[in-house]
């Protein structure tokens, strides 16, 4: 979708613009999501992908590697032990890559505030892009959830891969603060 | 009937000899966490010489949140509302056991429509678990007919839950004392409508699968349990009765319902990958008529919760419990220690899925191919949440 | 049977929970003869699990061992107490192939060690935990939570009176019931 130019643009900016529009639609409609279910909210992924809900039809399909994949979907709570393969596959994945959040768990510990095994905050680690409430969001919840993050990344506004470079070192010190057998290695891009 | 009266001395328990991995021999293989070909989130940490498995490590504790220990900090009433998380894809029996605990220790009688729910709502989380399963088992040989007819069809079984409980899939239907609430009107009609349809949809699974031959060669044969495995290794269920022990705490220890309702324990001769899928889907067969029994004979008038103390403030009186229930796997537990509080004291969950996916996994998986560990794991039937709780 | 465990091994406190389920409780040295005895000749072959509960005000830990008869349906639950400092239990890995995994994930839990168990100190669910074994009842779970994860503030919840009182009734003064 090409927006309307004003009279101030010079075609140079015009001609960045369209490419960036036309960029930010092909990735909207092709949002390939990661198979790593992570938590409760993996159980509501496979009736997503059948006949009745059809994510394919959005243009989304579930891959086995995070180098094919675009969207990271973080199913429910994380223990600190998936947290670091979250952080591995998720540095694993190419640009520009999104998360989305499921139910009320990474939002503030949900029904697991006080377990000393799950994270509480899920975006001080990695970047959430779309947080989808409920415990489990039932499919059609997912599907409007595709949908709004498609609206976010036509309108340019999905960045979290960005964010993640710019303030590198705050997310590493998070990570490294609750994961203490840390083996991984340190990006310096 | 088989019984093994004894532990055969010819079976060897020691841990295996370290593998020198230096050798230039073995090649170490993650099918970790992020695995399509993984019932859940746990790893497996294999060592490999070309082909073929020769030490495979269960590596567990991704989905651990600690539920014992949450489950201390809460009171009787607060625990529900956690409890039926425990197992993500089956969280009924959970709410159950817990709730009968809880009753067998207040002393707490159950009206009898609420009995007959619970039976009708447990046979339906059955039918739904094994529908989600055998997608499971099939897609993890790669054929992936079966998941997308099996997973579609299983939306309809949780509609119902939807109709009857409100939810689709952590339902918090069964509260101690009783359940929430009756049957909606039409519900019969409809169950009885989405039972008919699930049969024919489990005869042509037998036809597209069981008779397929890729199917057939691939599992038959895989990760077989020997009879005098059973009983040191502590196998329960279906992998269990496809060794040919006829136990089935259905039938053996009645609860619920269970002892006026009419069925089968199903057996086979030999434990391989194939019997035992075999086993469940016979078994699915009788859940279906046992379903159908349910809807006959549940009464449709009289109280569903029985007369609860204050829940807010609740004591419940001192002891300890162990009540366990058959789930698809095999047998689930709950044990409970109260000690007059309004906090409970300890709750240990005892889930089938502790020695499947850890002691007999680790022993069956020596030897096979790397193609079929994922169908070897998925024919134990194992979910990792109930390991680590 | 019972009377005969009694004499022979010392078993006090019998209990029957309820019909089918029976407790009782062993001193610690005798317990791995108890349990082989009732596994080889009284027919009690499943073990159901093992766990352990904390009695922290009497300084003791109990081991539960849940062993299961399938001849004639009978249940057993074993209570066995050692103290909470670091004491040893006899090690059941050689009764039961499942066994050694239930004693590792006490260790981990507890800080309870069975000498002679496989792999006792492998990690089972925690991973880089440094803290003390985080079933015992003297480790906060919900400060530790709070210190290591921090807590992010919720929205100001309307308290219903005060809301009424603001949104409704601006007009009335003082505290009306």
């Amino acid at each position: 979708m090409i927006k309307s130019l004003s009279t101030e643009d010079t075609l140079e900016n015009a001609g960045l613009t369209a490419v960036e529009d036309f960029a930010n639609w092909a990735r909207a409609n092709s949002l390939w999501i990661l198979a790593f279910g992570t938590g409760c909210g993996a159980i509501e992924l496979r009736p997503l992908m059948t006949a009745r809900f059809d994510a394919n039809r959005f243009g989304v399909a579930g891959r086995p590697t995070p180098r094919q994949s675009s969207v990271f979907v973080i199913g429910g709570y994380a223990s600190v032990k998936t947290l670091k393969r979250i952080i591995r596959s998720y540095e694993q994945m190419q640009g520009p890559k999104f998360v989305i959040a499921l139910g009320i768990c990474p939002v503030n510990g949900g029904m697991y505030f006080d377990s000393y095994n799950t994270i509480n905050q899920f975006d001080l680690y990695i970047p959430v892009d779309l947080y989808i409430t409920g415990c489990m969001p039932r499919p059609e919840v997912l599907v409007a959830g595709i949908v709004e993050l498609q609206k976010k990344i036509k309108q340019g506004r999905c960045d979290g891969a960005n964010r993640y470079i710019e303030n590198f070192d705050w997310y590493k010190a998070n990570q490294k603060k609750v994961i203490k057998n840390w083996d991984m290695p340190d990006y310096n891009w | 009937m088989k019984h093994s009266t004894g532990h055969s001395a010819s079976l060897d328990f020691a841990q295996p000899e370290p593998l020198d991995l230096s050798s230039g021999k073995y090649v170490k293989l993650w099918q970790g966490p992020q695995h399509p070909g993984i019932t859940g989130n746990m790893s497996l940490e294999l060592t490999l010489c070309g082909d073929e498995i020769v030490e495979c490590k269960t590596h567990v504790g991704y989905l651990h949140r600690a539920f014992e220990k949450l489950m201390e900090r809460r009171t009787y009433i607060q625990n529900f509302t956690v409890v039926c998380r425990i197992a993500v894809p089956e969280p009924t029996f959970n709410e159950y056991l817990y709730a009968q605990a809880i009753e067998e220790l207040s002393g707490i009688e159950v009206p009898e429509r609420a009995v007959w729910l619970r039976t009708l709502n447990l046979e339906l989380m059955r039918l739904a678990s094994f529908l989600m399963w055998i997608g499971g088992l099939s897609g993890a040989f790669g054929q992936y007919t079966v998941p997308n007819w099996t997973l579609a069809h299983r939306d309809y079984v949780l509609d119902l839950f939807e109709e009857m409980t409100g939810a689709r899939i952590y339902h918090m239907y069964i509260v101690p004392g009783g359940v929430r609430a009756g049957l909606p009107d039409g519900f019969e009609q409809r169950a009885r409508e989405i039972m008919d349809s699930t049969e024919k949809l489990l005869v042509q699974i037998e036809r597209v699968m069981f008779n397929n031959t890729v199917f057939k060669t691939r599992s038959k044969g895989l990760g077989i349990i020997t009879p005098d495995m059973v009983d040191p290794y502590g196998i329960v269920g279906p992998n269990a009765r496809a060794c040919g022990f006829a136990r089935d705490l259905r039938k053996d220890e009645p609860y619920l319902a269970y002892d006026q309702l009419d069925f089968d324990v199903v057996t086979d001769n030999d434990s391989d990958a194939y019997s035992r899928a075999y086993c469940r889907l016979q078994e699915t067969r009788q859940s279906i008529s046992l379903i159908r029994q349910c809807l006959d004979r549940a009464p449709t008038d009289g109280p569903f919760q029985a007369d609860m103390p204050n829940v807010l403030h609740w004591k419940v009186p001192a002891g300890e419990t162990y009540v366990k229930a058959e789930c698809t796997r095999g047998e689930y537990g709950y044990y409970i220690v109260s000690d007059g509080s309004e906090y409970i004291r300890r709750v240990h969950v005892r889930g089938p899925s502790y020695t499947h996916a850890i002691a007999v996994m680790e022993r069956l998986a020596v030897g096979t191919n790397i193609a079929d560990i994922a169908g070897l794991m998925v024919s134990l039937h194992t979910y990792p949440p109930e390991i680590e709780r | 049977m019972l009377e005969r465990l009694q004499r022979e091994f010392g078993v006090t406190d019998i209990n029957e929970l309820k019909p089918g389920l029976t407790s009782l409780k062993v001193a610690s040295d005798k317990t791995e003869t108890l349990i082989r005895e009732l596994r080889d000749r009284e027919g009690y072959t499943h073990l159901n699990f093992m766990t352990v509960i904390d009695y922290i005000e009497d300084g003791i830990f109990t081991i539960v061992y849940m062993l299961h008869n399938y001849d004639n349906k009978d249940t057993l639950s074993i209570h066995v107490d050692i103290g909470r400092d670091g004491e040893d239990m006899v090690s059941i890995h050689h009764l039961w192939a499942q066994a050694w995994t239930y004693q590792r994930e006490l260790r981990e839990a507890y800080g309870i060690r069975f000498p002679g168990s496989p792999r006792l100190d492998e990690d089972f669910v925690l991973e880089g935990w440094d803290q003390i074994p985080p079933m015992r009842r003297e480790f906060d779970t919900k400060k530790f939570s709070e210190e290591r994860f921090g807590h992010r503030e919720g929205r100001s919840s309307e308290e219903p009176r005060e809301h009424m009182k603001v949104k409704l009734y601006p007009n009335r003064g003082g505290d009306e019931q």
